[in-house]
């Protein structure tokens, strides 16, 4: 084993796979502490999925139940789709951290809390009337109780740190703690440190000291009588990095404008859970890509739109009530047949909603949510790491097309993460990008035959000045026209062009059997949740597929022939049922919804229990 | 498409003609000033093809497709956002926004506000009819329209007191028919560097006919325009024998003559934007109407503050797509 993988000589159990959730209060350090065990358990060579959950406040009132910060984390040998359902492990700072996350904790669960937290006014604030370490409301779990506030002050005493200061190093004692619990390298946290703290050296020790602190701690005071060895899993070889779906969507912008040779731009207004793509993206301006914070979610759409007249490759980020504030442009984006890619990381809505809380309830609004007939191609990111082809994906299906595209992700793909094989940049596809410069035969609108793009011509071309605009276009040569006929040709035409992108979608992929009694489809960042249930009921022996849509509009043309071949179609959303309609619509198929809206995945249990039951024929209709 | 550019034969007004009708109301102010700015556009030196004239919506938002230059005309109130994106990642084009008080002062405010606080380099051409041509109501307490049936009860902005207090760095005001001084203006406005606002005085001769009478009439506009020029006193009239005196921190009409000389008077500075604001806030029904240039100072450019550091993050570390992905931790698998 390597430094600093703590054994000790007790009892070693090995585990396939290990859920475990740090929650404490918004200043406890909670997301880092689970960031720095996900990259030890990178390292460790191990396949996993994190999921943070925190508060929407920047920082609610300490030791309350509204201020709680979670982070959880599976990691296993064996493939990974989820951040898993139940705990096994809980660590949990204070009472309030307890009260929210203990009801997901499995019985017979390790729970790990601070003791000296567990005082009156803690526990009024969580609402205990009385402590749950004393009235035996906890007798199920592996309770272990922990001096982590007195053992990390011990720890710094000669440092001469604040009480505050030390009182903010207890998260990494406990990420010793559980490092050594479960045999992770710490190495990788403690050049974190260094590199984090570097301009205050005291706190490089001080948190380094905490960490390794925590670690002795396990080691010696034996209060753990066994700790547990989750074996690498079997991975395909290459290079991997963990990657959250934000920063992979902010990678797959950049890859594709650095592909297509072409500038990005960026016009955005921040907001939750879609900020982060904006603060990446500030930061490669190397990359030639220009970000623009605007001053509302119109001026940041609207100057993207801009900047694709002018011919960059043009992108904006929001979240569902940004989304309908952009409508009225991307009406225009199609109008005027220019590319630009939206992407609307879906939160629960409706109105503010729960910003930090997962849903997928804007697809039925990425499809019809603008006026008049106004056809806008969809793409759905499966997973974090896909959001990086997704994105990739929608840039080169705008400009091809010369058309807005809508990319969906969800706050659950945004904030997750998942190892992501880094890909080749040589091997990526091509985003060819030629503006034309030929003055002789121009119109503005004359289209390419097979795809029915009209040309992408940049002001600064001397001889092909034009004037494009949201009125309606004369069919060649773009001028304003009134003429009846001419408006039901434009609306044709704008519909076939978006129709005719079936032609890039690649063939499904149909996860298990081919023809059956079920087929689950889904879309978006349920992924996970159902290629795990799916795989459970195989190895139940039951005949069931899975069909992941990241196509949206248009549907992939063999999308029919699939569903035919089930006897029946089981749609697992996060919404009241979106996707399902239009598959009804669409096919006049007997699909049925299987909706949750909790801001929370879909667990994979869940999805099992549902099947099982239309499997046994205990259930036929939603 | 065979028109001349860049590095052709000398361009005249008819090469900013476009091919497509006309069609505002006859006797539109909007003719006039359409006509001047292709007068002076040949005149900039400016390469045809790096034109682009940017709209929103509105009878003057149809400008850009009457003149043969690129142009896009977009949406209520956006006009300065798309121009935004465009200036800001192609900042060699001449960007021009042309608006009217409703596109601006009401459904797109906000974005002009932004526009004039960032600085952009690109030039807003505000028509302002004091009607909202197409909307009504709110640009005149007491105004009675179809949607003010017993008088409108909306306090209107003043465009160049907004635009002052957007602390835009480039402000003046010039009206449809006075056409060597609204020729004047557009140039200065040109030759500015960053966002350079221009109201119009313009009249709409269906809807609100002969609101700048006043200042457009030849009997009445000697009397009733101050025609503002940098480092002379603020004097006016027919006989040019009145001017503005400040008294106590207030403006005050002064008749010269009687021991009141011009050194008395104001004395305009463009770059002094607390006189600007003062001078905006003359007008009918106490004061002539000023018109010219109120301010012009120099301050960054959002644009090219932001090329800058797009260059300078350039030219410290090349792109490398390859390094980007292998950032933070990795590790391999065998």
């Amino acid at each position: 084993m390597p430094d600093g993988v703590a054994t000790g000589a007790r009892r070693v159990e090995e585990r396939d796979s290990i859920v475990i959730r740090f929650a404490g209060d918004s200043g406890d350090g909670m997301q880092v502490t689970g960031t720095q065990f996900t990259t030890e358990s990178a390292l460790a060579g191990n396949d996993l999925a994190t999921l943070p959950d925190f508060p929407a406040e920047i920082r609610a009132p300490a030791g309350t139940l509204a201020g709680v910060s979670a982070f959880q984390l599976n990691f296993s040998s064996l493939p990974v789709f989820t951040p898993g359902d139940d705990l096994d492990v809980l660590v949990a700072m204070n009472p309030a951290a307890l009260k929210t996350n203990l009801e997901d904790l499995k019985p017979g669960g390790i729970l790990i809390i601070d003791r000296e937290s567990f005082h009156d006014q803690n526990l009024k604030k969580a609402d205990y009337a009385r402590s749950p370490l004393e009235d035996g409301s906890l007798d199920r779990y592996q309770l272990f109780q922990v001096d982590v506030t007195k053992l990390t002050t011990a720890a710094l005493k000669d440092l001469g740190l604040s009480s505050r200061s030390v009182f903010r190093c207890r998260n990494f004692f406990c990420l010793g703690m559980t490092s050594w619990l479960y045999h992770r390298p710490i190495e990788p946290t403690e050049q974190w440190i260094r590199e984090k703290f570097r301009k205050t050296p005291e706190l490089v020790e001080a948190n380094i000291r905490a960490l390794r602190a925590g670690l002795h701690f396990s080691e010696n005071a034996e209060l753990f009588a066994v700790s547990y060895a989750v074996k690498p899993a079997v991975i395909a070889p290459g290079r991997y990095r963990n990657i959250t779906g934000n920063t992979a969507t902010a990678l797959g912008f950049v890859a594709a404008a650095q592909k297509a040779k072409r500038p990005l731009f960026l016009g955005s207004y921040p907001i939750t859970p879609a900020s982060d793509v904006l603060h990446e993206l500030s930061g490669l301006k190397q990359y030639d890509v220009y970000t623009f914070q605007a001053e509302d979610e119109i001026a940041g759409i609207g100057a993207a739109l801009g900047a694709a007249f002018g011919g960059a490759i043009a992108i904006t980020t929001t979240s569902g009530p940004g989304m309908n504030l952009k409508a009225e442009t991307i009406g225009l984006a199609l109008a005027v047949e220019l590319p630009l890619v939206i992407t609307d990381i879906q939160r629960a809505g409706p109105s503010t909603g729960m910003p930090t809380k997962t849903e997928q309830a804007d697809l039925l609004m990425a499809m019809h949510g603008r006026h008049g007939e106004a056809p806008v191609p969809i793409l759905a990111a499966a997973t974090p790491a896909d959001c990086f082809t997704m994105a990739y994906e929608a840039v080169r299906i705008a400009v091809k097309y010369m058309t807005p595209v809508i990319l969906l992700t969800d706050g659950f793909l945004a904030n997750g993460a998942e190892p992501w094989p880094i890909p080749d940049p040589d091997t990526l596809p091509e985003v060819p990008v030629a503006f034309r410069t030929d003055p002789s035969g121009f119109f503005p609108y004359l289209r390419d035959e097979e795809t029915l793009s009209r040309p992408w011509v940049i002001p600064g071309t001397a001889g092909l000045e034009h004037r494009i605009g949201g009125l309606e276009k004369e069919y060649l040569t773009g001028n304003v026209s009134y003429a009846p006929t001419n408006h039901e040709q434009m609306m044709r035409v704008r519909a076939r062009k978006v129709a005719g992108i079936v032609r890039e979608i690649p063939p499904t992929e149909v996860f298990g059997a081919p023809e059956g009694e079920l087929l689950l489809v889904g879309w978006g960042g349920t992924f996970g949740s159902i290629r795990q249930a799916v795989g459970q009921l195989h190895a139940a022996g039951h005949r069931v597929a899975h069909v992941h849509l990241r196509h949206l509009n248009p549907f992939p043309a063999d999308l029919e022939g699939i569903l035919e071949r089930y006897r029946r179609i089981l749609v697992p959303e996060i919404n009241l049922g979106q996707l399902v309609r239009l598959l009804r619509t669409e096919y006049l198929v007997d699909a049925i919804g299987f909706n949750k809206v909790q801001g929370r995945p879909f667990k994979v249990s869940e999805i099992v229990g549902r099947c099982l039951k239309l499997l046994n024929g205990e259930e036929e209709r939603s | 498409m065979s028109t001349p550019g860049v590095g052709e034969a000398k361009l005249g007004k008819k090469d900013f003609v476009s091919d497509q009708d006309v069609r505002w109301c006859p006797g539109c102010g909007d003719y006039a000033i359409l006509s001047q700015v292709q007068k002076v556009l040949p005149e900039l030196g400016v390469p045809r093809e790096r034109f682009v004239f940017i709209s929103g919506i509105g009878c003057s938002s149809r400008f850009p497709y009457y003149v043969n230059t690129y142009g896009f005309h977009s949406i209520h109130g956006r006009a300065p956002a798309i121009a935004t994106g465009l200036k800001a990642s192609r900042p060699e084009l001449s960007v021009w926004i042309v608006t009217g008080d409703g596109d601006a002062l009401s459904i797109g405010g906000n974005h002009l506000i932004h526009i004039l606080r960032r600085n952009l380099d690109v030039n807003i051409l505000l028509f302002n009819n004091k009607i909202y041509g197409l909307t009504k109501g709110q640009s005149e307490v007491g105004k009675v329209t179809k949607s003010t049936p017993v008088g409108s009860v909306d306090h209107p902005f003043d465009p160049i007191a907004l635009a002052l207090g957007a602390e835009a760095s480039f402000v003046a005001r010039s009206v449809d028919v006075e056409t060597r001084h609204l020729q004047e203006v557009v140039r200065r406005a040109h030759e500015h560097k960053g966002t350079s606002f221009v109201e119009i005085l313009q009249n709409c001769n269906v809807f609100n006919d002969g609101a700048f009478a006043n200042v457009t009439e030849k009997a009445t506009k000697a009397d009733h325009t101050l025609v503002l020029e940098h480092g002379k006193p603020l004097v006016f009239g027919k006989d040019r024998d009145r001017g503005i005196r400040l008294r106590n921190f207030q403006p005050e009409v002064v008749q010269l003559g009687n021991g009141v000389s011009e050194a008395d008077l104001l004395v305009h500075d463009e770059t002094n934007p607390a006189l600007a604001y003062l001078i905006a806030r003359l007008g009918p029904p106490n004061f002539a109407t000023p018109i010219g240039v109120f301010s012009a100072v120099e301050r960054p450019c959002y644009d090219e503050t932001l090329n800058q550091q797009v260059e300078a993050a350039r030219a410290k570390t090349a792109p490398d797509l390859r390094a980007l992905f292998n950032r933070g931790d990795t590790w391999t698998v065998d």
